[in-house]
């Protein structure tokens, strides 16, 4: 058994440990918040961008002239997978999730016969899927030095992206990552960047309108040229930001469970602690009290 | 004028104006355009340039744009852009540090097309720097 010191120092070292996930918690509730905000306010504009998307590819899918970035390069020979995850781990399941959708996936590309080649945003990604595709790694990109996850961290992704598509080194692009619903719930999610997936043309937007037609200037083909490539900006942005938020909440509650658990444990540290003084005591006090009645 | 024009002006990083004003100038690829209330509906691309936001009683407010896409809808008008900077806060070493920018654009650029639409950009650029 083990002595009454060993005991102390465990549950010093328990203690220090909970201090350490409380704080961790502490932490990630505060960056969370932060998170959820730069969320909310990068909504208008993507909402807005799903808009006029919706209202000129809608009219252009069909046609023969629509850009490559929306009716793709008419193959499905290579895939681009891009895995977006945390930098940071401790944060429960959520970049293994995000990981094993990933593999998943690819896994699935390949039986089909396809070719695969992979894009890692956040250290935890790579790490995760190097070992089974390290060859398949084309570029990895890593933000751990930025406080905080901006537009320009994605226009460097979308930049990456679209000059190797330019470039025929692909022709269809997925990227994974994990959509924020709530603290406790993140969502691995797939999308379709390449050839862009059209979002359809909601009831709002035509009522907006009131029947009238749009004049276009330059004309409608000229700006879905300039708009794709910022479409997909926002979009990887988009996923960026949902995927900060669900890092900091996937964290906090894993903090949460981590804080409780260190808890309990001490709780029952300190009851064995507590006995077998007691236990101690006891045998003391009957020694003394045996050997006395010896006498 | 009793109407008023419904302007947002939104950047992917957040919402950065919106409010009623009489009259807008926008800066569209092809000329500069003024919006009033119960314009047309038009959707137009942006060169970078100066918004300027007109209304009454109250100073004008000038806004650079590094290009965007601005959509005038009977509600009004909405201007994404890219990157959206008081003009006041604009200084030459910024608009220096752009027109570096578009120069690497222009000398990378792989087809003709894009070196001219990069060229384009980077003459309105200039033009921006002589006018400060």
């Amino acid at each position: 058994m083990a002595s009454l010191k060993d005991l102390r120092n465990r549950i010093a070292s328990v203690k220090s440990t909970q201090k350490i996930t409380k704080a961790m918690q502490m932490v990630a509730a505060a960056k969370l918040r932060r998170a959820q905000e730069a969320a909310e306010a990068a909504r208008p504009y993507a909402t807005r961008m799903d808009g006029v998307m919706a209202n000129l590819a809608s009219g252009m899918a069909g046609r023969a002239g629509a850009p490559a970035l929306l009716a793709g390069t008419g193959r499905d020979q290579v895939h681009l997978v891009i895995v977006a995850t945390a930098d940071r781990g401790l944060c429960g399941g959520f970049n293994s999730s995000i990981s094993r959708l990933a593999r998943e996936h690819i896994y699935h590309l390949i039986r089909d016969g396809k070719t695969v080649k992979v894009v890692t945003v956040g250290r935890k990604g790579r790490d995760a899927l190097k070992r089974l595709f390290g060859d398949k790694f084309v570029k990895s990109f890593e933000f751990s030095g930025v406080r905080q996850v901006g537009f320009t961290q994605a226009e460097d992704i979308a930049n990456y992206v679209l000059s190797s598509f330019e470039a025929g080194e692909f022709d269809v692009a997925t990227m994974f990552f994990s959509k924020f619903v709530n603290v406790v719930t993140q969502i691995p999610t797939a999308q379709q960047l390449i050839p862009a997936s059209v979002p359809s043309t909601g009831a709002a937007s035509g009522a907006e309108l009131n029947g009238a037609v749009y004049d276009y200037e330059p004309d409608e083909a000229e700006i879905l040229k300039d708009l794709l490539p910022r479409n997909l900006t926002v979009q990887i942005f988009k996923a960026l930001l949902e995927n900060v938020a669900g890092e900091f909440g996937a964290k906090m509650s894993a903090m949460d469970n981590a804080t409780r658990n260190a808890g309990e444990m001490i709780k029952k540290l300190n009851i064995t602690y507590n006995r077998s003084r007691q236990a101690m005591i006891t045998k003391e006090l009957i020694e003394i009290i045996s050997g006395a009645e010896a006498l | 004028m009793a109407d008023k024009l419904h302007f947002e002006l939104v950047s992917p990083e957040r919402l950065l104006l919106s409010e009623a004003v009489d009259m807008v100038t926008v800066p569209g690829k092809e000329g500069d355009f003024g919006v009033l209330a119960g314009h047309a509906p038009v959707m137009a691309t942006l060169r970078p340039g100066v918004i300027n936001v007109d209304d009454a009683g109250r100073p004008q407010q000038r806004i650079f744009v590094r290009g965007g896409f601005a959509e005038v809808t009977p509600k009004g008008l909405t201007i994404l852009a890219e990157n959206a900077i008081p003009l006041a806060e604009l200084d030459g070493a910024m608009l220096d540090q752009e027109i570096a920018n578009a120069q690497e654009d222009v000398t990378d650029a792989k087809s003709d097309e894009r070196r001219q639409s990069a060229q384009e950009k980077l003459d309105h650029l200039k033009q921006l720097r002589q006018a400060i």
